[in-house]
């Protein structure tokens, strides 16, 4: 069977990815014999498929941020055990390359990306009191490109080979010469797709913070988590085209051999690495953004202060993301620039430290004089502020470019990342989940076994991020599957796997706090259990499909607290029908034609790739003649759900 | 539905005024892939590898009648929303259909030239230059192609429906994907051909 051989995965003949696609097939036949068993496909398609509704794509953006997390971090526990020790055959060179590039990809675009797009979707409509976002049915689009994209990639490890050029993925080492599997292709594609619907998500969300936000908010009445979302989403709008021709760019060489980064025929291997970096770092300031938006709201809830220096907090995240497309060359200051363009850009890096010092400060003095309650979203927050200026401070030292020639490629710099990234996005991820978990579940997540997981975090990441600085200062290379004993490594790499192994005690706890509290907690917890001052815990929990049954009158940037405090009147009584957007099948059938157009393209198939663009085009064709004016509730409908929401809260 | 007749029928529904803005917004990330095309064009126009470059490819007459035909389309399409705003369908109509002729005419000699290109050794796989001039020209053909596919449904919703909000809506946000095709071929007509003819 020739033909198929195509599809196997390149000979290392390794048990774990035999077990994985094992794993994987009876998970898909447990889900389809489960769903079947309990008649759920009904259920599944018209309450989850084709929803349209934020709050519900909010959820699903959230458990797929979740899956990934693990998965992603099982490739993180793998890379720290091959390393553990010096001389490791854990795993084989191949193999290793293999993880450290899907757990990249996994961990920046399709875990810390869906989780912030999960708080996004859910938080913002509700923050500035609307119904939907402006353009809902887009919405779902992007949600499902988003996983039809991260589907594709994680089919790659069992179908034809993972990329294995690293999540950057430099020419030409990804070029066909020496990446000979599909994973490359996988790479170029996959990103492809879900990288469009983030565009889509883009567009759509600054829609709806500038047009659909309640009467009497103005642009600086907005909570600093909206500001975030605004400011990361004009991002998105900017940078990822940049994407979109660098992997169209990359596919063509890789599929049809134009010679566009290639070493011969006049290709320019660096055009690639300057496109990535100047769509990529601007790519982490999506990632930190709204991760700063969330601890701006739990730092000035638990700390029962207004946000000290909103003006500042959101001059400085404007120049930051000025800045962020400034300064993608110090990325790879060892590359040949020359002494003038590197010192450019080592001054831009640096300047960013400036307005992040300023946010950093304004969360000290919201805290400063506070009522500092201790829950776990504000436990994260805690942590955060001294384990990320830790990190933004190796960055200034990564940033000066004559001292870098020491860094580049060290585990310094995966140390310096990590540690932004983690204390950065991935507490404020969890602290965001625990902190918004009643508003979209109904019931809290329990305190103790949050707190029990947030300090295992923090030890674990301290104990495995830590001697990364040393080893790499020492002159240990990032992305080398093994070293000898004689290096001297060897102890503190061991001490980088036990952080990890603590770090995953910590991720368990989640999920084992999840289960927990969906059997044991109260549901009776009101519609604002923190006691917290915006818009999104002013309407009802469970929220009801239209969020808000008169819509908010707001006159200050802490709607809630002054409607709490100084007796304004944020609701109207007098019910209107309420006009709301139909569900749709289309998004989902589109995104997977976009899927199987992708598999298509991965294994060079001309035919069914042919199929799937004529099928994508069809389903735009369809949208552009359908007829949808949406559906009203009417005011009776309106005054029951009310009615009965208000016996529950 | 609430109509605002105070303002022109494409902006007078919130919905209208929506997808207007979006609309604008997505024409922001076009600026941005188009912008990188350029700047990739510029990077690589130069590393021929002794094929032929710019200078030897670029022919005079296929471009003149490309850019006229371009330019003029861009100028009915706004006779054609101008049509629109006085409700006169038939004209409106008759412009739009003017719009994409000519539309497929410029999509004609393109394909003609391309075809030429070919002939003189110069294909997809010859050198950075040629992919990333194909890419850059292709990118730019394959919207005016997409382009014209909807416009005709456009047409067609017309026709059926006659003007309406969502209609004039439709026909608007098309007129501002097709002027924004027409300012990118300006960039190509200054930066890809005449600096290369030169």
């Amino acid at each position: 069977m020739d033909i198929l051989d195509r599809f196997a995965i390149p000979p290392h003949d390794d048990p774990m990815l035999y077990g994985s696609l094992v794993a994987i097939v009876i998970v898909t036949i447990a889900i389809i014999a489960g769903l079947t068993y309990f008649k759920k496909w009904g259920y599944l398609w018209r309450e989850w498929l084709t929803t349209v509704d934020h709050k519900r794509i909010g959820i699903m953006y959230l458990i797929s941020a979740l899956v990934m997390l693990f998965r992603g971090g099982a490739d993180a526990i793998l890379l720290r055990a091959q390393l553990a020790v010096p001389e490791n055959s854990l795993l084989d060179a191949q193999h290793y390359n293999e993880i450290f590039t899907t757990h990249g990809i996994v961990m920046i675009l399709f875990m810390a990306m869906p989780f912030i797009m999960a708080l996004m979707n859910f938080v913002v409509p509700l923050q500035i009191g609307a119904r939907d976002v402006a353009f809902p049915r887009l919405n779902a689009l992007s949600f499902w490109l988003f996983f039809m994209g991260a589907m594709l990639l994680n089919i790659s490890f069992v179908i034809g080979g993972s990329p294995d050029a690293g999540w950057t993925s430099y020419f030409p080492l990804a070029g066909n010469d020496f990446s000979t599997s599909v994973g490359t292709n996988y790479y170029m594609i996959a990103i492809q797709i879900a990288g469009i619907g983030t565009l889509m998500t883009g567009i759509n969300f600054i829609t709806t913070i500038l047009k659909m936000r309640a009467p009497g908010m103005g642009l600086m009445q907005m909570p600093m988590f909206t500001w975030s979302s605004l400011i990361a989403n004009v991002i998105i709008v900017f940078a990822f085209p940049v994407l979109t021709v660098a992997l169209a760019m990359g596919t063509f060489d890789r599929l049809f051999g134009t010679h566009l980064f290639s070493t011969t025929n006049g290709g320019m291997d660096m055009l690639w690495a300057n496109l990535f970096w100047v769509w990529g770092h601007p790519e982490v300031y999506i990632l930190i953004l709204p991760a700063f938006g969330i601890y701006s709201e739990i730092i000035s809830t638990f700390s029962r202060r207004n946000l000290y220096g909103y003006k500042a907090m959101v001059g400085s995240m404007v120049i930051i993301s000025l800045l962020s497309f400034l300064v993608w060359t110090h990325h790879f200051y060892t590359m040949g620039q020359g002494a003038l363009t590197n010192s450019i850009f080592s001054i831009t890096t640096m300047a960013i430290a400036v307005p992040t010092g300023v946010k950093i400060f304004n969360w000290l003095f919201t805290m400063y004089k506070g009522k500092i309650e201790i829950t776990t979203p504000m436990l994260y927050a805690i942590m955060f502020i001294p384990l990320f200026t830790i990190g933004g401070a190796t960055g200034v030292m990564l940033g000066m470019s004559a001292a870098d020639y020491q860094y580049h490629n060290t585990m310094f710099l995966v140390a310096h990342f990590h540690n932004t990234i983690i204390p950065g996005v991935v507490f404020a991820m969890l602290a965001g989940l625990t902190y918004y978990w009643p508003k979209m579940f109904g019931f809290m997540l329990n305190e103790r076994i949050g707190k029990w997981a947030a300090w295992m975090n923090c030890i674990g990441f301290l104990l495995a991020f830590m001697p990364m600085y040393v080893t790499g200062l020492d002159g240990q290379a990032r992305r080398m599957y093994t070293y000898s004993a004689s290096t001297g490594y060897g102890p503190l790499n061991m001490v980088s796997f036990v952080g990890a192994a603590v770090m995953a005690i910590g991720f368990v706890l989640i999920a084992y706090n999840i289960y927990y509290s969906t059997r044991y907690a109260s549901r009776d917890i009101g519609s604002d259990p923190w006691n917290a001052r915006t818009l999104e815990w002013a309407t009802h929990t469970p929220v009801p499909g239209y969020n808000f049954a008169t819509l908010p009158q707001v006159d200050s940037n802490e709607a809630l607290w002054s409607a709490k405090k100084k007796g304004h009147k944020l609701f109207d009584s007098k019910y209107e029908k309420i006009h709301m957007p139909n569900n749709s099948g289309v998004p989902f059938i589109m995104s997977a034609i976009f899927f199987v157009w992708g598999f298509s393209l991965v294994f060079s198939l001309w035919i069914p790739a042919i199929l799937a663009t004529i099928g994508i085009f069809a389903c735009m064709a369809h949208r552009s003649f359908e007829k949808d004016h949406g559906h009203y509730i009417s005011v009776q409908e309106v005054e029951q759900t009310e009615k009965k929401l208000r016996g529950v809260s | 539905m609430k109509l605002d007749h105070s303002l022109p029928p494409e902006y007078s529904t919130e919905e209208n005024r929506l997808k207007i803005l979006g609309f604008w917004i997505f024409i922001g990330a076009e600026i941005m892939l188009f912008g990188t095309l350029f700047a990739s064009y510029f990077t690589l126009v130069d590393r021929t590898a002794g094929t032929p470059g710019a200078a030897e490819l670029f022919g005079i007459t296929p471009l003149i009648i490309e850019t006229l035909l371009l330019l003029t389309s861009s100028f009915t399409i706004g006779l054609g929303v101008h049509a629109m705003r006085m409700g006169n369908k038939k004209a409106m109509m008759a412009f739009f259909a003017i719009t994409l002729l000519l539309g497929a005419g410029f999509l004609g000699v393109e394909i003609y030239e391309f075809n030429h290109f070919v002939h003189q050794g110069v294909t997809l796989q010859t050198s950075a230059f040629s992919a990333i001039l194909f890419m850059t020209l292709g990118t730019h053909g394959i919207h005016v192609t997409i382009g014209i596919f909807w416009g005709l449904f456009i047409l067609m919703q017309l026709k059926k429906d006659g003007l309406n909000p969502a209609t004039a809506n439709k026909s608007f946000i098309f007129s501002l994907y097709w002027h924004f095709l027409d300012v990118v071929w300006i960039f190509i007509f200054s930066f890809v051909y005449l600096k290369g003819m030169m």
